[in-house]
């Protein structure tokens, strides 16, 4: 019970029952679909970027607790922040959260560490990663990602 | 194969799981510190050792390539792989051994029926009658063949319950259906469809019928010739036997007029540059050496099945899956997808604000293995309007106390979620 409580964190529940920036976003200018084909999980995000700054985004979909609370952490992260920022950021995350990545989360992922649980559950890892390969794809201009 | 023991026996009244649980040595370790439940049957089953043996043995003493050498080794190892075709034979009551062609599973099979027997005889505008609850590799071989023949695709649609619509597949079927391809047993949904009645139906039209029994092999005794289908197939995995190990059944005189599949060795009677003659049945189909080790588990598979009975084995299913549906009723917030009237084995469900996948982790942490996901089957999702769903499903060695252990760990779920 211990161990599943470092899966699933208090914040964890708190993102995946009230999400934020949870919605369709009229003015966006950049948008992009995420499907993790393995378990159903899809998103659509919704980006707003002006002289390259992030300055509104938001989120669409179904997913499990832990896909979902990610997204919602990843977009309250990343509103008004620059999009080369944004881009560091997912490298980081991705390593961290990876198990070939960095072990140590960092101060620059603050409230993000949340989901570096996932590191001991393989299975779930694309989970806490498919919010930002759809950022990822919205941020070059891919229509949609895939955990696969 | 007298090395190999006999399985633990029931008797016709008392069957007892506990006793058989002993012939699969994987279920007896802990996963996450409590006694491993496993309940993803449906994906692959567990092997007894009665199987394993048969592989030990045939490694250890018979190992050699089939049909051609003139060795001891190479004449023993041939004749346990045929005689594994004759079990399939019996085990499908099938009317000749040359019916039976080893595949790799009811994928390849599918695959080979498609693109040997379809393919050649399909014209643009023809139809393939399938249904909405049939498994990824009962669609997308069929989808391939339409792309390459200009023929159509038409799905008979379930209703809520799970259940084929009968009013609509009588309907769909006419006189451009060339082939009715149908799930026996429901992997999604565990619903058991009425196939010899829709064989009866399609033939009236004169439609041949391919049936996936790939779900119903473990669960459902099979008769082809009482069925009458044209196809029939299964994967041996599934049935307590290794995997990559299957077969096709196909009436003879079907088989005889198709194509081979595949070219290779084996599956020829002579080879030159300007004439190649092919193998008779059902090596025709067997190109390449094939899983010979595997083909032997399979018959060990079969004898174990055999020595049990069948019936007395869908007799206890029945009897834990009713017992697991009455169960997972005093879950408020939980919902059985798939409540046909008649089914085998498998208890999918979702429930209120908690995803399939969260289920899952949550369970494998109580020791307690389930499948989930759309189980290759999104069609049958999308009809429910769910991403997923939790899906356990049975085996012959399943007690009521694998059960209880999936119930106190589902309200595991519910505690951790708080709902």
């Amino acid at each position: 019970m211990s161990d599943l409580r470092e899966l699933y964190q208090e914040v964890i529940f708190d993102h995946n029952r009230n999400p934020r920036n949870f919605g369709k976003l009229a003015d966006a200018n950049r948008h992009a679909d995420g499907n993790n084909p393995l378990c159903g999980d899809k998103l659509h995000l919704y980006l707003k970027i002006e002289d390259d700054v992030i300055t509104d985004i938001r989120f669409e979909g179904m997913g499990c607790a832990i896909s979902t609370a990610s997204a919602s952490l990843m977009t309250e992260r990343l509103k008004g922040m620059k999009v080369a920022d944004a881009e560091a950021l997912f490298h980081k995350f991705h390593a961290v959260v990876t198990e070939d990545g960095d072990k140590g989360a960092g101060p620059e992922l603050g409230k993000l560490s949340v989901l570096t649980g996932v590191r001991e559950y393989p299975a779930r890892v694309k989970c806490a990663t498919l919010a930002w390969h759809t950022l990822e794809a919205a941020l070059h201009n891919k229509e949609t990602a895939s955990t696969e | 194969m007298s090395s190999v023991q006999q399985p633990a026996k029931a008797t016709p009244n008392a069957f007892d799981a506990e006793r058989l649980r002993r012939d699969f040595p994987i279920l007896h370790q802990a996963v996450h510190d409590r006694p491993l439940v496993y309940l993803d049957n449906a994906a692959t089953s567990q092997k007894p050792r009665q199987v394993m043996e048969a592989l030990d043995h045939y490694y250890r003493f018979d190992n050699a390539n089939i049909h051609r050498g003139v060795h001891t080794l190479s004449e023993r190892a041939t004749a346990a792989y045929e005689e594994a075709r004759d079990k399939v034979q019996r085990f499908l009551n099938a009317a000749d051994r040359r019916e039976i062609v080893f595949v790799r599973g009811a994928t390849e099979a599918i695959n080979l029926v498609a693109q040997s027997y379809a393919r050649p005889r399909l014209q643009p505008g023809d139809e393939i009658l399938i249904t909405e609850m049939e498994h990824h590799s009962n669609i997308v071989p069929w989808q391939l063949v339409c792309e390459q023949t200009g023929a159509v695709l038409k799905v008979v649609p379930i209703d809520e319950t799970g259940e084929l619509k009968l009013d609509e597949f009588h309907r769909l079927l006419n006189a451009r259906t060339k082939l009715l391809a149908v799930v026996h047993v429901s992997n999604a949904l565990g619903t058991i469809n009425p196939v010899k009645e829709m064989v009866d139906v399609a033939h009236a039209q004169g439609v041949p019928v391919l049936l996936d029994g790939a779900q119903a092999v473990p669960h459902v005794a099979v008769d082809v010739q009482a069925l009458d289908c044209e196809f029939y197939v299964f994967s041996g995995h599934k049935l307590y036997a290794p995997t990559g190990t299957g077969a096709l059944y196909g009436k003879a005189a079907l088989l005889e007029a198709m194509p081979p599949y595949q070219g290779g060795g084996d599956m020829i009677r002579s080879v030159s540059f300007t004439k190649t003659e092919y193998n008779t049945l059902p090596y025709k189909f067997e190109a390449g050496t094939p899983h010979i080790a595997g083909g032997i588990g399979l018959g060990a598979a079969i004898d174990y099945l055999t020595d049990i009975g069948l019936d007395a084995v869908a007799a206890w299913e029945d009897e834990m899956l009713r017992y697991a549906t009455a169960r997972v009723h005093e879950i408020p917030g939980l919902r059985i997808i798939g409540t046909a009237t008649h089914k085998a084995g498998i208890l999918s469900f979702v429930m209120d604000c908690v995803h399939p996948h969260d289920i899952g982790t949550i369970l494998d942490h109580e020791g307690v293995a389930i499948r989930t996901g759309h189980h290759c089957a999104m069609p049958v999702m999308e009809h429910y309007k769910v991403p997923a769903t939790a899906r356990a499903s049975l085996a012959l060695y399943n007690t009521r106390g694998d059960v209880d252990r999936l119930i106190a760990a589902i309200l595991k779920v519910k505690e951790v979620f708080r709902v």
